[in-house]
């Protein structure tokens, strides 16, 4: 789409998009919001860049290939699993640290496990709607 | 001891990432892979060791109690299962190696296999029925692309017929779950158990009961829900046909088990029995009529896979302590045989270049060492003692006979001469009979020939290792027999099961 518009409002959008799916992501513990609607959004504000700039000047940006990004979110929820198994409690135990900061609070491994849902689910949707995105260039 | 429990699900989840993010080292996957195997191995003989000592091991995740959270449970019969399951898992890898070509070993075939054993792995070590139905999809989705990995219009074509069936029996799954949940207010496998009894409005119990079946049913390929499997079996590569063909449709029958044993028992369903013990003939006997029939090796021997189902059921619908364990020993055996079937059938395909039994021949001439190979599955399969599958067969039939099942155990042993007959038909076929291509003697294995020593090895190997896995099984019984007895009485006693897990507090 060549719309000058759009592709100056997007550089924008793309930050503010992202800021607000960081907030999403951390609000989710204890209310609405979380990895997965945090990675979703995320993943729109790269599709908007996407549509306005294309597909090279979006997957530049994004500087990790989205498949790598799925992954490494994954390995990073599968990371906020190990304290649980090398402190011998359950597997997936939920530990806390309290950081004893007003404006922090606790830290705890669903974070970390949150942050790899929010990776795994911007690189899915984006290495979707690039193959989606690819296929319609070729044709 | 209990982490370990989770260690099947999360080996074979952290290998597939470790090769994921190494996109083009293909020969980091194919060890991998075989590690990846090796370990689960291990990790499972472990666990059978400290369940046959201990007891039924049991963890929930992440620390909350039974009926709430989510429980992993590891009894005798999982063992066995899991065991059975890294074995094939190996075996897979292995000759995926030989196999495989370079194309799909770069489309993520390694980790989606690796994906798929976790699917497997999880749904024999959950204890609670909705994360059952989530390590069914996990199983299923790396299933469909494994299917269609190649990209022939055949695959696709089977695929769809796959797919839809799966997902349909999914959606009836989702449906008996939400059902069960209304009455019970609880998906716990140990606590259903102890609560189903003293359940006071039981009206839809028949019902989830039935659709439980169907879903099952659909997954394991009983007639008369069985036709997705001969229509999708022979179109992925080899290496994928044999692990499934091993692994998928036994896993239904694993539910099944779990779920017409612990949850709902005679005497809550015994309708549930009856429909079990016709469907158990009639599967037997239309998979082996397929079978006879059939003169693609790959198609022929994916009815048997339908076939050997039939026996399965049949110890389940009987389900005295013997039956039952006729019935694992049964599964055991036909993981192993039936595996290696397929295995051994791709190494004729590429000897011969085709997979119609019309157009191979004479390859007892040129190689009598895989003819002698392929014998002991083939015979093992129509239940030639010593081996493992006589043993079986003569255990779920002596057991079908004390329930006074005549109707049924006659249907059993036709259906074994039937068995014998389509196998001594691959045998003269493939075998004994003079090459019908004699005339471009140039052509004959010569894309067996082209390849290096390396992928040849890999290519037997399996083979031979599941083939003395059958021998040995057949020649050393007792112990294999002892295993499945107590894994039947552990399963016939859901006591047992959720004092495991609950602590005995309903």
């Amino acid at each position: 789409m060549n719309s000058v518009i759009l592709a100056t409002a997007s550089r924008y959008l793309l930050t503010l998009i992202l800021m607000f799916s960081v907030f999403m992501l951390l609000r989710g513990h204890n209310e609405p919001g979380g990895g997965f609607v945090g990675g979703l959004v995320a993943a729109a504000a790269f599709a908007l860049y996407f549509i306005a700039n294309g597909l090279d000047a979006a997957r530049s940006i994004l500087r990790i290939e989205p498949l790598r990004a799925a992954v490494l979110g994954l390995l990073l929820s599968l990371l906020s699993t190990l304290p649980s198994l090398v402190s011998g409690k359950p597997f997936m135990t939920a530990l806390w640290i309290d950081t004893g900061i007003e404006a922090i609070g606790k830290v705890g491994t669903p974070l970390l496990f949150d942050v790899g849902v929010y990776f795994l689910v911007l690189g899915i949707t984006l290495t979707i709607i690039f193959a989606l995105a690819e296929e319609e260039c070729r044709v | 001891m209990n982490r370990l429990i989770i260690l099947p699900v999360l080996v074979p989840l952290t290998t597939a990432l470790i090769m994921l993010l190494l996109p083009r080292r293909i020969a980091v996957h194919r060890l991998l892979g075989v590690l990846s195997t090796l370990l689960l191995s291990v990790v499972s003989v472990i666990l059978l060791n400290s369940v046959l000592s201990g007891g039924i091991l049991s963890l929930q995740a992440g620390g909350w109690a039974a009926p709430f959270g989510i429980t992993m449970v590891v009894d005798t019969f999982s063992c066995i299962m899991l065991a059975m399951a890294s074995l094939i898992g190996l075996t897979t890898a292995i000759y995926s190696i030989g196999s495989v070509d370079e194309k799909q070993e770069h489309n993520f075939y390694h980790p989606l296999i690796q994906l798929l054993l976790m699917g497997i792995n999880g749904a024999f070590l959950t204890g609670d029925i909705f994360n059952l139905y989530v390590w069914f999809e996990v199983m299923l989705i790396s299933s469909f692309v494994l299917l269609v990995l190649e990209g022939k219009p055949e695959q696709f074509e089977g695929a769809i017929k796959y797919v839809t069936l799966n997902l349909l029996s999914s959606a009836i799954f989702l449906a008996a779950v939400g059902i069960l949940y209304g009455m019970a207010g609880t998906l716990n496998m140990a606590d259903l158990a102890m609560r189903l009894p003293m359940l006071e409005h039981r009206e839809l119990l028949s019902v989830a009961a039935v659709l439980f079946l169907i879903t099952f049913g659909i997954k394991a390929a009983v007639f008369p829900l069985f036709f997705w499997l001969p229509a999708s079996y022979h179109t992925p590569h080899v290496a994928v046909s044999a692990i499934f063909a091993g692994l998928l449709t036994k896993v239904g029958v694993y539910a099944i088990i779990r779920f017409f044993t612990t949850i709902f028992t005679l005497e809550s369903t015994p309708f549930i029995h009856h429909i079990l013990l016709w469907v158990s003939a009639f599967t037997m006997v239309t998979g082996v009529l397929g079978a006879v029939a059939q003169y693609d090796l790959r198609k022929l021997l994916s009815f048997h896979i339908i076939s050997q189902i039939g026996y399965m059921i049949f110890a389940i619908a009987i389900q005295s302590p013997l039956a039952i364990a006729g019935g694992l020993l049964f599964i055991v055996h036909n993981i192993a045989a039936k595996t290696n079937l397929f295995y051994l059938s791709g190494i004729i395909r590429l000897l011969s270049g085709s997979w119609n039994l019309r157009q191979i021949g004479g390859l007892y001439a040129t190689y009598p060492l895989l003819g002698l190979l392929f014998l002991v599955p083939a015979l093992a399969l129509a239940g030639i003692p010593p081996l493992s599958g006589f043993w079986a067969k003569l255990t779920v039939i002596q057991a079908g006979l004390e329930a006074q099942q005549w109707l049924a155990v006659s249907v059993a042993l036709m259906v074994s001469i039937l068995t014998l007959y389509s196998m001594i038909k691959i045998w003269n076929e493939a075998f004994l009979k003079d090459n019908p291509l004699s005339g471009d003697e140039g052509q004959r294995g010569r894309e067996y020939h082209g390849l290096s020593a390396g992928k040849k090895t890999a290519l037997i190997a399996p083979a031979i290792i599941l083939a003395m896995f059958t021998i040995v099984s057949g020649l050393w019984f007792e112990p294999f027999f002892i295993l499945a007895k107590g894994a039947s009485l552990e399963l016939l006693d859901a006591g047992i099961y959720s004092k495991a897990v609950t602590g005995g507090i309903p």
